[in-house]
Parts: C-alpha cells; sequence; structure tokens
C-alpha cells in the first residue's frame, strides 16, 4: 500500500472558473481542501494611486473599470464621497436617475453573477438566458451615456445629462433581416423610460424562468445546499456585507438602514436567508432582482412626471452649458477652470459607502484642500468576500470551491484595485 | 442622526478619556486618535460593550501622511509679476528612481492605520486612527484576534505602506508581483514605478528593466479656497 500524502493543486489564474485572474493554491487530502490560499493582485493597477495624481473628475472613469460588472454604483460611491465634503446639494431628479441606474445596475450585476454561478456548477442555459436580458439592460447604459459597460454617467453634483428621448434602432444588414431589426426595435420606438417600463413588465417572468430551472433542480439544490455555510457570527467577523450578509441571515440593508438619495421614499423589503449557506444566497440575491424591479418602476414613474434639472447649477463644480460658455465670460472662466483645474475640495476625511450589488462599497476619501485626492481609499465588498476562501472551503470537495467562488460572486476589477 | 451621534461621541470621550489622544466630529462623522500600545484593548471594548458593539471591522488601510498640504503649484502669494508660473519639479509628481522628497516635517508622525467600523446594532460607525510611532520602522498592533477580516486589510496595508503589524499571522504581500521591492503607495514610491518588464526573445524568458518613460504631471496640485463660494452660493440659494 504506497502512503497517501497531501498535495498542493494550483487553481488559476487562467482557469474559466477562477472568474478571471484568481490563483488558488490548494493543499489538498485526496479530493478533500485542507487549506485555500487565494493568491490576489494580478489585475493590480494601482488605482488609487493614479487617483492621486488626478484632478477629482478624472478619476469618475477609473471607478467603472473597479468592479467592472456594476459599473455605475462604483461611480455613486465616489461622487458621494465629493458631494459629501463640498456638502453639494443634488437635483432631486438626478437622485431619482441614480436610483434607477443603481438598480439597473444590481440586475446586471446580479444577472452576470446567475449566469456564471450557474455555468460553473453545470447549466448552461442560465447563461444564455442571462445575457439576453443583459443585452436590454446595456442598452439602457448605452442610451443614456454612450457607452456599453464603461458609462462615466454620475458627476458630483449630479448625472451628466437627461434622459434622452429616443432610442437608438437597430438596422438590418447582412447578418440581420429587415424582420429581425423590426422585432428589436418594436419596444424601442419612444423614448428610453418607456424601454425602461417596458423592460420592468417582461422582467418578473425572466426571473420565474431562471427559477424553474435552478429552484427545484435536483443537481443545483446538491452543488449549493449546504456548501460553504457561514453564521451570521462569522460573516460580521469575516466584513461580509450584502447578500453574503442578509445570506446568513441579518437584515442589513444599506438602502433601508442608512438611505442616501432618495431610497428613503422607495417601497421595497429585504430579503434574508436562514441556513447561511450557497442555496440561500442564491434565493435572496433572485429576490433582490424582483425588488430592483420594482424599484426601478418607481423611479420611471416619478421620472415620466417630473422634469426638471439633472446637475447642479453651482458652477464651481459642475460645467455651464454650452450656450452659456461661448456667450457669457463667466460661464467661460468656469469652464476653462474646471476643465484645466478642475475644483478644490475642503480639508477633510470622509467615508461613503453605498449598498453595491455585492456588498457596502465604500469610498474613504481625504482631502487637504488641493485639486487632487490626498488618498482614496476604495472599501472593495469582494475583498473581504475573497479573504474568507479558506474558511469557507475548508473540508468541501475539489469541486465545491468552484461553487464557492461563484456564490461570493467575485470580480477582480475591485479585489485588486 | 445628528444627535445621536453626538451622545455616541460623548459616550466614547467619557469610556475611554485620556486613550483618546485627539477627537474629531466632523462631516457626520466621528474620528478617533488611538496610540499603538491600546489599541487592543479599545479595541476589544469596542467590540464587546453593548453601548458600542462595533461587531464588524469594515476596512483597514494605511495612509502616508507625510506630503499632507504640499502642492506643486504655490498659488496663493502673488508677487509684482503676478502669480508664480513655475510648477516646483521637487514634489512627488515629478518623481523617477533614487530621488529623495524632503519631509515637509521629520518630527510628524507619518504613517497611519486607519480602521472603519460599523456597528449593526447601533447603526452607526466610527474612525479610528493609529500613528505609527517610528517613520523609520512603522509598528502597529494586528487586531486580527478582535476582527478575522483585518488579516487580508493588513496584509494589504504592509504590502502598500510597509506598516507592519505586530502578532499578525500571515503578513506576506498580497497585491504586488511575486519578489516586488518596495511599497507603492508611500508617497516617495515613483507613480511610473521603478521597473518595466518585457519578454526577452533572446533569453527566451521576461526580464526587469529600470523603466524608460518620464514622470509627467498633466495637471499640478494646487490649493485654492475656491469652495468658499460654493456655500456662499448656497446660502444665497436657501434665502
Amino acid at each position: 500500500m504506497p502512503e497517501i500524502k497531501n498535495y498542493t493543486l494550483n487553481f488559476g489564474p487562467q482557469h474559466p472558473a477562477a472568474h478571471g485572474v484568481l490563483r488558488l493554491v490548494l493543499e489538498m487530502d485526496g479530493e478533500v481542501i485542507e487549506r485555500a490560499d487565494p493568491h490576489v493582485g494580478l489585475l493590480h493597477r494601482a488605482t488609487e494611486k493614479l487617483a492621486e495624481s488626478k484632478p477629482y473628475n478624472q478619476s469618475i472613469g477609473y471607478m467603472d473599470r473597479l468592479d467592472y460588472v456594476s459599473m455605475m454604483c462604483n461611480e455613486h460611491g465616489y461622487v458621494l464621497a465629493i458631494e459629501k465634503l463640498l456638502q453639494l446639494e443634488v437635483p432631486i431628479r438626478a437622485q431619482y436617475i441614480r436610483v434607477m441606474f443603481d438598480e439597473i445596475t444590481r440586475i446586471l450585476n446580479h444577472l452576470m453573477w446567475i449566469g456564471t454561478h450557474a455555468l460553473d456548477v453545470g447549466a448552461m442555459t442560465m447563461f444564455l438566458y442571462a445575457f439576453r436580458e443583459r443585452e436590454d439592460l446595456m442598452d439602457m447604459y448605452e442610451a443614456v451615456s454612450g457607452a456599453r459597460m464603461h458609462a462615466g454617467y454620475y458627476r458630483p453634483g449630479g448625472v451628466a445629462r437627461d434622459l434622452p428621448d429616443s432610442m437608438p434602432q437597430f438596422d438590418s444588414n447582412k447578418w440581420r433581416s429587415q424582420k429581425e431589426a423590426d422585432r428589436l426595435n418594436e419596444n424601442r420606438q419612444s423614448s428610453l423610460l418607456d424601454f425602461i417600463d417596458d423592460f420592468c413588465q417582461r422582467f418578473p417572468k425572466y426571473v420565474d424562468e431562471y427559477e424553474t430551472l435552478l429552484t427545484d433542480n435536483r443537481i443545483w439544490k446538491q452543488r449549493t445546499v449546504g456548501i460553504g455555510v457561514v453564521s451570521a457570527e462569522r460573516a460580521y467577523q469575516l466584513g461580509f456585507t450584502g447578500p453574503m450578509l442578509r445570506g446568513s441571515g441579518v437584515e442589513w440593508d444599506l438602502r433601508k438602514k442608512q438611505p442616501y438619495e432618495v431610497y428613503a421614499d422607495m417601497d421595497f423589503d429585504i430579503p434574508v436567508g436562514t441556513n447561511g449557506d450557497s442555496y440561500d444566497r442564491y434565493l435572496v440575491r433572485m429576490e433582490e432582482m424582483r425588488q430592483s424591479n420594482r424599484i426601478i418602476k418607481q423611479c420611471v414613474a416619478w421620472l415620466k412626471k417630473n422634469p426638471g434639472l439633472v446637475l447642479s447649477e453651482n458652477h464651481k463644480v459642475t460645467p455651464p452649458r454650452r450656450e452659456e460658455m461661448k456667450a457669457d465670460m463667466e460661464g467661460l472662466i468656469h469652464h476653462f477652470k474646471l476643465f484645466s483645474e478642475g475644483y478644490c475640495l475642503p480639508e477633510g476625511e470622509v467615508y461613503t459607502a453605498i449598498e453595491h450589488p455585492k456588498g457596502e462599497f465604500g469610498i474613504y476619501l481625504i482631502s487637504d484642500g488641493t485639486n487632487k485626492p490626498y488618498r482614496l481609499k476604495i472599501r472593495a465588498p469582494g475583498f473581504a468576500h475573497l479573504s474568507s476562501m479558506n474558511e469557507m472551503a475548508k473540508g468541501h470537495m475539489l469541486a465545491d470551491v468552484v461553487a464557492i467562488i461563484g456564490t461570493q460572486d467575485i470580480v477582480f476589477g475591485e479585489i485588486d484595485r | 442622526m445628528s444627535d445621536s451621534l453626538q451622545q455616541h461621541a460623548e459616550a466614547l470621550q467619557n469610556y475611554f478619556g485620556d486613550k483618546i489622544q485627539n477627537f474629531i466630529h466632523e462631516y457626520d462623522e466621528v474620528t478617533i486618535d488611538i496610540a499603538p500600545a491600546d489599541l487592543i484593548e479599545v479595541s476589544m471594548a469596542l467590540r464587546d460593550e453593548p453601548n458600542f458593539a462595533y461587531e464588524q471591522l469594515m476596512d483597514l488601510c494605511g495612509v502616508d501622511y507625510s506630503q499632507l498640504g504640499q502642492v506643486e503649484w504655490q498659488t496663493d502669494k502673488s508677487s509684482s509679476t503676478g502669480f508664480s508660473r513655475g510648477v516646483d519639479p521637487t514634489t512627488m509628481g515629478h518623481l523617477v528612481f533614487g530621488d529623495e522628497l524632503e519631509a515637509q516635517d521629520t518630527e510628524a508622525l507619518r504613517f497611519a492605520s486607519v480602521m472603519h467600523l460599523i456597528s449593526y446594532s447601533n447603526n452607526c460607525r466610527l474612525r479610528i486612527r493609529v500613528f505609527a510611532e517610528n517613520n523609520d520602522f512603522p509598528v502597529v498592533p494586528s487586531v486580527t484576534g478582535v476582527w478575522s477580516s483585518a488579516d487580508w486589510y493588513e496584509r494589504e496595508s504592509f504590502d502598500l505602506f510597509g506598516i507592519l503589524y505586530s502578532d499578525h499571522p500571515d503578513l506576506r504581500r498580497i497585491l504586488t508581483d511575486y519578489g516586488f521591492v518596495g511599497h507603492p503607495f508611500r508617497k516617495d514610491f515613483p507613480l511610473i514605478g521603478n521597473v518595466e518588464m518585457r519578454y526577452d526573445p533572446e533569453q527566451k524568458r521576461v526580464i526587469y528593466e529600470p523603466v524608460s518613460i518620464d514622470p509627467r504631471v498633466l495637471v499640478p496640485r494646487v490649493k485654492r479656497e475656491d469652495h468658499r463660494y460654493l456655500s456662499d452660493d448656497q446660502q444665497e440659494a436657501a434665502e
């Protein structure tokens, strides 16, 4: 009988189930994990140091690239920190637009998560379904900002521009027949808000579709029930936030408990799990998609009725309109100053947090009164979640590691920063 | 919110007394400065006292305060010929390998480890700053025994700032490359880095060379009091 020894297995950084560039060093006893040591930093771009060398507004684009599947939420955290230091008022319509796009982003993120998580566990169809809906959500991003992913839409003092009155149309071409183009254009005939409204009508049915595929699926349950169990006590200790914390039974949501923007006026519920396993976190996130849909509907209804400003008129921080800049001397000076040097913030240290799709996304900003941040620390939720990998994976089988990475909703843009 | 925060701030001051070296309450946030020697005791009390009940360490990061308030372009003093037009080339944005920054004040403590705590039961937050007592060899006690999530955050702070956490179970680099030299988020580390990497077809391996690019500052760091107009405007709007 040969002696059985523990051996070390290298998982990633080029493994498709590692959700990016995760290198996991696994110490195995047969097929059982003894110790998991994640090596991160392969995508480290020193975003925080880069931000220190740029005027405040020029770093908004870097925020998109942190968690690159929930772009606008990252921007939101960043602009909130600047607004807190400046004590800048945001027009109410801009607040509604932000809330609406935060929730669109949440659905976008959760669809990405369910698609890849299910794919890792073996359900290919989910991936195709989720990407079908993501297409519509990306079109909303594109209509409002011109970019399908890295929007750069939020600004200190509001959002870059108002919602468009028309949607871009599909043309027929070599690969797309006129009939197919007409079908795609059918719900793109009027404004963006109508398009979003139409999506909200359809979306609950889509979530039902996902649930019929997964919720009672025997294979799905075998792979997620009882996997990666974390008690509420440990979830606090390990720094869990967002759906990871709620999956362990803690009713905590910044949108309810420390409301920002107009979340206090929104009607929605917080789903909470009971067992703290992967399956509960799955149920929590599925319900969050439905709740996000509810919030978007309320925002659409309000935005249709209430036109108004979407960017603060305070031209020490926000650029003046083009006509103003051309015709008015003061407007020209404001424009020149903002785009050459930027604005200076008062001295101080602030921490702002938002309920990001993955958890609490925080920005710790130290300003020394200059036009660039002195120190910017990004509190990425995924960083704390991944650090618990050892504890969550210990004693599970190798195949469960993939399910745990999936349930943690890992994205390396934010972990490595 | 503000009233309860005020009460909370007073409770903190009453409970910890002299242990709080510096107490800051601004922007609706409370910051306390704690000496490294008191850190563990204070942290334990903050976690376990029901009045405070800070169950979670939300964030921990290093900060290098050595260049605070330094600007690359003086804008406040004007001479008979107007404002200064020159950008000071000795500031951090222009650093290259081997340069040393003149410290603004060698007496002042340079490195701080900043923690953000959250209490779920009391719904409040707290920031703790711990200044390391030695600028050349900054050491701060590790809070991994109090909050497990400190593990990776302290590794990150060590990696980026070189702050050492005593009693940390596994203080390795985390974000930088294997074999990286230096602590990149220190203010005296050049933004362009020290080395660049490429594949050398002759040696058939990846090699490291000194960086070939020059540092470039597009917008100098300036300090102005412009935001004073902002509050004026808002007051006018309110009136």
